[in-house]
């Protein structure tokens, strides 16, 4: 996995509230398109006109916001589907980092899983943040701090960020958490050899 | 353990109970009881599984079905295009090299993975249950904790039959009140989506509780947890009790015999305390509750059918009334559809049918609108059959098609056309979740039939015999 350490970078605001997977990636692209291809589908439905045409009303379209690796969004961000390929388009779009008042729980962990850093921090500075950077485009990069936990903005203002510690270290270090289980093959063994007698009605 | 004699919910002993190792930092290592993987779990997980050198550690804790991009249409031998016969057959191939049991297409068990888990007794009081679909939660119902995961969790249980998860909080939700005629789960569940939220469970395991949850029947109760992820909780559970027990007995995989018995010994002692405290309660009274229908984007869009469609309190409820092309203060009923949807992980048992036939019998499709009914597995068309039911539906012009999640996901390309209305039993009114440009109306089975017939929305109450 990808590491994430310290990111600087332009941050897109897209405030739209309950943001589901499904507007992320249409399922049949799931099905039907690779995953070094999806980000080009990645909001289809309000990225594009129907004719093809990129919509002007999607931030993500005008200069300098198609360069964010950041991505600003509303409450409940990624809920809905479980699909992983919502993760896997956005971070095809370039997208490293979403900062968002709340995520859907599945996306939140899948983000985790590719590398892809979602912070949660309070509605009222994601709305302020956001506000601040469509008005003044020629502003618009933050850095996020995964190590201080900050998202420090250009004036210097910082806001701090909860993480998992175990999440944290995985990011810092590119870990993979497989290989990491695999470790523990000697304690998934002797749960089931506990559990075979306890419940015998699991092992079909 | 150090916390055996403090009161517990039913959340947290399960928990406790399949905790392999505390990696520390508030995340434990669970054992998984039930792996499910539907055909795109398959085709798109197994390829980096083999990339990685892994191999399926239990097939026997892993079943695995099609349900997703197989096509509903009667007499269909799989998928309808080139790519979804692919996916079908890397399916075919990975689960006869792992081990892995196949329900196959016309073959016993064969459904949505949420429909059969519970039908076949894989899906037990205690287990945990996990699959790369967020609906999961559905098998919840029977006491299990169950939730859906992304392509990366199945792998990594694919490999270890074990999976990293951070302990949620618990949430209790109460139903109230005795459930009046023409409501049923479906309704009770989408008016607490509406009273709290598409982000109100968000961070819970929720367990639903109360009067009106132990009245209903195990499959209403399936319904009532499916829609746990539109409240954003992955977890929604409710306690076993008599109910359960009698519905696991004599299942295919459900224990026997005196192990059955040991079995519900242990589930019993599962139960949430008396005691027990949860972080957060809610609580509805159903009482009074209306046939409930959604008007826009989000679950949580949703008002009783005898409403009128709210004023938009957000710049996402605008784009919403404008997508389904709606307008603030009129009346919801009198909505004239295109389309109706009776099936999907939700909604597709044969209680629900029987709803839907109840309202169909004698009467007619409005000839305006193209209804279908998907069975949500082999067995519920086959009882369907037996009862009769299919012979109602095809009589009043419904179709009657073959099991999968066909409309709800639309992942096998069954859609409705751009900018049709469509009242649906499923689980999501999403932008474009139909089909690019479709306007998803949720409701339950009654509902949707009662549309069908009417030809617009209408409260299902007035069709009522």
């Amino acid at each position: 996995m990808d590491k994430f350490t310290t990111l600087t970078a332009i941050a897109a605001y897209y405030p739209r509230a309950n943001v589901d997977t499904d507007l992320i990636i249409r399922v049949e692209r799931c099905a039907k398109v690779e995953k070094n291809e999806l980000g080009q589908y990645a909001f289809e439905m309000v990225r594009f006109l129907p004719d093809g045409a990129a919509n002007p009303a999607f931030p993500l379209n005008a200069a300098p916001f198609t360069e964010a690796k950041i991505l600003i969004g509303g409450i409940n961000f990624g809920c809905g589907s479980s699909r992983e390929m919502a993760v896997w388009a956005i971070a095809g779009m370039g997208i490293r980092c979403i900062i968002a008042p709340s995520f859907g729980e599945i996306f939140f962990g899948n983000c985790f899983q590719n590398g892809l850093l979602p912070v949660i921090l309070p509605q009222q500075v994601v709305e302020h943040l956001g506000a601040s950077l469509a008005a003044e485009p020629a502003r618009a990069k933050l850095t996020v701090d995964l190590a201080r936990q900050k998202v420090v903005t250009q004036d210097g203002a910082e806001h701090a960020f909860e993480i998992e510690p175990l999440r944290k270290k995985a990011l810092l270090e590119g870990l993979d958490e497989i290989g990491l289980t695999q470790l523990r093959e000697a304690e998934i063994a002797a749960f089931q050899q506990k559990d075979r007698l306890k419940r015998p009605w699991v092992y079909v | 353990m150090a916390h055996t004699t403090a009161a517990q919910t039913l959340f947290e002993k399960i928990w406790n109970e399949h905790v392999v190792t505390d990696l520390g930092g508030g995340a434990n290592l669970l054992h998984v009881d039930r792996h499910y993987l539907h055909e795109l779990c398959i085709s798109r997980g197994f390829p980096t599984l083999h990339e990685r050198g892994l191999s399926v550690r239990n097939p026997d804790l892993t079943f695995a079905a099609p349900d997703h991009v197989i096509s509903s249409a009667p007499g269909r031998t799989g998928g309808a295009f080139p790519w979804s016969i692919k996916v079908m057959d890397t399916m075919r191939i990975e689960t006869a090299k792992a081990g892995i049991r196949l329900f196959d297409i016309d073959q016993d068990g064969q459904g949505i993975l949420h429909v059969i888990g519970p039908e076949l007794g894989l899906t037990l009081p205690g287990t945990t249950v996990v699959c790369g679909d967020s609906h999961t939660c559905t098998n919840g119902a029977l006491g299990a904790l169950a939730f859906g995961i992304g392509i990366s969790e199945v792998i990594h249980i694919l490999a270890t039959q074990t999976i990293v998860q951070r302990k949620p909080k618990t949430m209790r939700a109460q139903f109230e009140g005795t459930v009046p005629r023409g409501v049923y789960s479906k309704d009770l569940i989408l008016a607490l989506i509406g009273k709290v939220g598409a982000a109100g469970g968000a961070g819970y395991a929720i367990e639903y509780a109360g009067s009106a949850v132990r009245a209903l029947e195990l499959e209403a109760r399936m319904t009532l947890c499916n829609l746990s992820i539109e409240l954003g909780a992955k977890i929604g559970m409710i306690g076993p009790d008599e109910k359960t027990y009698a519905y696991v007995k004599g299942r295919r995989f459900a224990p026997k015999g005196a192990q059955f018995d040991a079995a519900i010994r242990h589930w019993k002692a599962m139960s949430t305390d008396a005691e027990a405290t949860f972080d957060h309660e809610v609580s509805l009274n159903v009482s009074d509750l209306a046939p409930q229908i959604t008007w826009g984007t989000s679950p949580e869009d949703v008002i009783g059918v005898d409403a009128r469609i709210p004023q938009p309190g957000h710049v996402s409820k605008s784009e919403a009334l404008a997508y389904m092309g709606l307008s603030a203060g009129a009346k919801i009923a009198g909505t004239k559809v295109d389309r109706v949807f009776i099936g999907s992980c939700t909604n597709s048992r044969v209680s629900d049918l029987r709803v839907a036939a109840e309202i169909a019998r004698g009467r007619t499709v409005a000839k305006h609108v193209e209804a279908w009914i998907v069975p949500g597995s082999v067995g519920v068309k086959r009882e369907a059959e037996a009862e009769g039911l299919d012979q109602v539906f095809l009589a009043a012009g419904f179709q009657w098609r073959e099991p999968g999640c066909s409309m709800c996901v639309g992942v096998n390309e069954e859609w409705a056309a751009p900018k049709a209305r469509c009242v649906s039993t499923s689980n999501r009114n999403f932008v474009g979740r139909q089909g690019p440009e479709v306007r998803t109306h949720l409701a339950s089975p009654a509902m949707a039939a009662a549309a069908a017939i009417a030809g617009e929305i209408t409260d299902v109450r007035q069709l009522m015999r």
